[in-house]
């Protein structure tokens, strides 16, 4: 027995010798770069290989020029859906607005003229949509004070080739629309973010150059985001993906970070005081805040003097609120291979503090910062790294099996029939008005029937456009706005309804 | 039968204004006529406006908004996103019963003031006073907020800490500078009118004697929220625009759309339509009327200094009908409040003070024409054809007190 147990000891000295080496490290664990598992636990779509946002049109709607001198808005308030708006190359000050669905509003360029927007450091925002199916290509756009382009709940939306300087606060920002794809635009010179994701699904973010701004491309509480072959340069910070607490949207989730250049992201912050951005560190690559499922994957993130690659929760952040209802932690946070060159070289206390209780000196490629659940890192030896203790090695070594997370179909619009219409469109607007028994601010309901009896076309082309016909009473708002489908049901629903 | 509600509604306004011996004359016949008479109220069996009466007997709410969608179902976007969850699927009857009672001052301690008296229909349902004042006069810390469209809320109070409209009815019942009834007053009172019990017995059909009494603390909160969720606001100017009529709105308002959803004075990024809140919480930093100390706001809510200050975001519907504003009705005008988004972060913060602003308060520095096309364009946020109709008596005979701030509101008499 004690001479079996000195001779395992034995064989587990020589062993344990051989593997920790001269320098007491273990021999690390070397992950293939090529082959091997892909990531698979990202949104699951169809959408294959072609990347796109909005459909493609089955006809060609009208084709709207606008000339220099012209009001690029003018044209937008007579195009209909379907229509495609083309803006020759001139300059053009204004702020555009598209409040419908379906509108292409593209910028002619002719060798290389482009059609300007300029602000003229006067005007607020250069582009403001709110419509589905929204394209905006080719535009030059500077010296707003806002945004260069903001939608506000626009689904599946396009944004590309777009040149963005020296404009306010983001350069392009969807927010709260689904099913988006931002790609090959060049913005520089933002405050705060040059390309803004903002509380959106299903986004796809590539090809775009975004520098000399505090961020360069920014995931906020968002999911399903793919950010890949972006060159983020010269920004305080390259690439973000964080939670912004006490917003409505809480989580940011299932983000792919992949094969971007990041680097020299050194520029002083000079974000507004107490915008989430101020609290970026000069020195940047990339940030990861509270995100959870994050890929990093096949990145050459070189030259950013904080760290390459920053992981954290809310605590670090000092300017942030306090929102129970949101989830303060980075988990899943999966490392793959990224080239990591000269990062760290000259990084703020907080990371120096950190690295200290590790007995780690000199430079930083990784830092990560609080708690994290679940999160990996693979080829971690090749890294001076920070605070990843805990991260296994990861068990996938790319995400090629996707290609995007967009939506095969788009964001669909709700399907109601037209009968479901017509009873919400009479019980939601005309009921404030007109009712069975008595009068409110319209002739009561069996007045209308009597006039209408057997004649709902008649009624529905009342409703679209009425005449005031009773001096007694107000006038009443056109209901044009609904479709003439709705309108000939909301017509039979009323001459319908028995008390 | 008509005679006698009238003659109630006299001798009731003698019983408050005039003295003892009158006043016990007039309770005496009020005790007369409620057990002589048959009673002059009932509940209507239809919903009100904007509501369909489902094959269960309950009223849904039905807006155009339903016909879109919205991210998570969170009711936030631009033009044609669709709402967050709501409350319904109350009974016409509840709705009815919770209508008087909203406007009878029983259910006060003093039987002096209704919901109304704060919450008035001809006020935005808010009461035109920076602070409002309870049933014993005692003046309350902050303002009361309009009730539309509190169907969709999802925490209530300025410093969100109730989270359901039954819990927040409750407190504001209970508390001496609200209603300042007790429960057992409450219930007591409402046994005291005659007409109430059979009102109760008809909304809550499965009451039963001795374990489900008809008149109880629950139901009386039950109608009165299904009172309020029927209040909605949702057909305003900026609604036709919104659901695609680009001439609902006037250039100016138009004009005043763009900056409200501008990145400039970032409105729309926390009032964030269809309801024009995204009802989170905000630290503004507002000035304090002058000589009150700071009102923490949610900091006690959270006990976490660092919403200090913060106060849930309201809705701007109906905003123009609603002044004075913010919390303690600090700004006269929608003006002067837009001034202050205007005026740059933190300007109206004492030094001693450390408050952790929101990220989007900062220095939008507007032109005079762009505050004023943003005023024009919150006048098109107000829709209150969906009014319901205020009862003229109420069943315990007092008076709303609600016809008199109507008269005082269109003369212009705001305090």
């Amino acid at each position: 027995m004690i001479n079996k147990r000195n001779l395992a000891l034995a064989v587990c000295v020589f062993i344990c010798g051989w593997i920790l080496g001269s320098n007491n490290r273990p021999v690390p664990l070397i992950t293939s770069s090529v082959g091997g598992a892909s990531y698979e636990e990202g949104y699951q779509t169809t959408a294959g290989d072609k990347l796109a946002a909005v459909k493609k049109r089955v006809s060609t709607g009208t084709i709207h020029i606008v000339n220099p001198g012209d009001s690029i808005q003018s044209v937008v308030e007579t195009a209909q859906p379907g229509d495609t708006i083309q803006v020759l190359p001139g300059t053009y000050s204004e702020t555009v607005y598209i409040d419908k669905d379906n509108i292409h509003l593209i910028g002619v360029i002719d060798q290389g003229a482009r059609a300007i927007l300029d602000g003229l450091g006067i005007l607020n925002d250069a582009i403001l949509y709110s419509g589905n199916n929204i394209v905006i290509e080719n535009f030059h756009i500077k010296n707003y004070k806002g945004n260069g382009i903001m939608g506000q709940a626009g689904n599946n939306f396009e944004i590309r080739n777009n040149l963005i300087v020296d404009t306010g606060i983001y350069g392009i920002f969807p927010q709260l629309g689904i099913n988006g794809l931002v790609e090959h635009n060049v913005v520089s010179g933002i405050a705060d973010a040059a390309i803004y994701i903002g509380m959106s699904d299903n986004v796809h973010v590539a090809f775009n150059e975004v520098f000399d701004s505090v961020a360069g491309i920014e995931i906020e509480n968002s999911r399903h985001a793919i950010v890949e072959n972006n060159n983020a340069h010269d920004n305080t910070g390259g690439i973000l993906a964080f939670v912004t607490p006490g917003l409505p949207i809480k989580t940011t989730e299932d983000v792919i970070i992949r094969h971007n250049f990041v680097s020299n992201n050194n520029t002083p912050n000079f974000g507004a005081p107490g915008s989430m951005v101020s609290g970026i560190p000069s020195g940047t690559g990339i940030l990861i805040m509270a995100a959870d499922d994050v890929v990093i994957e096949g990145n050459i993130i070189s030259n950013n003097k904080t760290s390459g690659i920053i992981v954290s929760d809310h605590s670090y952040a000092s300017n942030v609120t306090i929102d129970p209802l949101s989830e303060p932690n980075s988990d899943r946070i999966r490392i793959l291979d990224n080239v990591m060159l000269n990062n760290g070289y000259d990084t703020i206390p907080e990371v120096m503090a950190l690295a200290l209780a590790e007995l780690h000196t000199g430079p930083v490629d990784i830092v990560h910062a609080g708690p994290s659940d679940g999160s990996c890192i693979n080829n971690r030896h090749r890294y001076q790294v920070v605070g990843i203790g805990d991260y296994e090695n990861c068990n996938f070594n790319n995400t090629d099996n996707i290609r995007s997370y967009l939506l095969p179909d788009g964001a669909e619009p709700r399907i109601i029939s037209a009968n479901d219409r017509g009873e919400i469109a009479y019980l939601g607007v005309c009921a404030g008005c007109h009712s069975f028994t008595g009068r409110l601010i319209g002739p009561p309901v069996p007045v209308i029937q009597a006039m209408y009896a057997d004649n709902p076309k008649g009624l529905a082309s009342y409703i679209n456009a009425p005449v005031k016909k009773r001096s007694n009473y107000p006038p009443m708002p056109a209901m044009s706005y609904l479709d003439s489908e709705t309108q000939l049901a909301v017509a039979k629903y009323m001459l319908a309804l028995r008390e | 039968m008509f005679l006698g509600g009238e003659k109630l509604s006299d001798l009731s306004s003698g019983l408050n204004d005039r003295n003892n011996f009158l006043g016990l004359a007039a309770s005496l016949l009020m005790a007369f006529c409620a057990t002589s008479f048959s009673s002059d109220f009932s509940l209507t069996k239809q919903c009100p406006p904007g509501f369909l009466l489902d094959l269960g007997g309950k009223c849904r709410m039905k807006s155009l908004y339903q016909f879109y969608d919205s991210l998570h179902g969170k009711g936030l976007g631009g033009m044609k996103a669709g709402l967050p969850p709501h409350r319904d699927g109350f009974s016409p009857e509840q709705i009815d019963l919770g209508r008087l009672l909203f406007f009878d001052p029983v259910l006060s301690g003093d039987d002096n003031l209704s919901c109304a008296g704060c919450h008035n229909p001809h006020l935005g349902f808010s009461d035109g006073m920076g602070r409002s004042i309870g049933s014993g006069g005692r003046i309350n810390k902050r303002s009361a907020p309009t009730l539309w469209n509190t169907a969709f809320l999802e925490t209530f109070f300025w410093d969100s800490r109730a989270s359901t409209l039954e819990e927040q009815a409750l407190e504001s019942l209970f508390a001496d500078d609200e209603m300042a009834t007790s429960p057992e007053k409450l219930v007591n009172d409402l046994r005291q009118v005659s007409d109430y019990d059979a009102l109760f017995k008809e909304a809550f059909p499965d009451h039963h004697p001795s374990q489900f009494p008809a008149i109880s603390v629950n139901n009386v909160v039950s109608a009165l929220v299904a009172f309020q969720t029927s209040l909605i606001s949702l057909n305003s100017a900026y609604d036709r625009y919104a659901h695609g009529d680009q001439k609902a709105l006037t250039k100016n308002q138009i004009m005043g759309l763009n900056v409200f959803r501008s990145f400039v004075a970032r409105c729309s990024q926390c009032h964030t339509p269809p309801l024009f809140t995204n009802q989170q919480l905000a630290i503004i930093g507002t000035p304090e009327l002058e000589g009150l100390p700071r009102d923490v706001g949610a900091q006690s809510t959270f006990s976490s200094t660092k919403l200090r200050g913060a106060f849930k975001i309201p809705t701007l519907r109906n905003i123009s009908n609603t002044a004075p504003y913010m919390h303690s009705g600090r700004f006269a005008t929608l003006r002067e409040v837009a001034e202050f988004y205007s005026k740059g972060r933190g300007h109206a913060v004492p030094r001693n003070e450390e408050l952790n602003l929101h990220w989007h308060i900062s220095e939008p520095n507007l032109s005079s024409e762009e505050l004023d096309r943003l005023v024009e364009f919150l006048e098109a946020l107000s829709d209150e054809t969906f009014t319901p109709i205020i009862p003229e008596k109420v069943p315990s005979g007092l008076l709303t007190g609600v016809e008199n701030a109507r008269l005082a509101a269109s003369a212009g008499d705001r305090p």
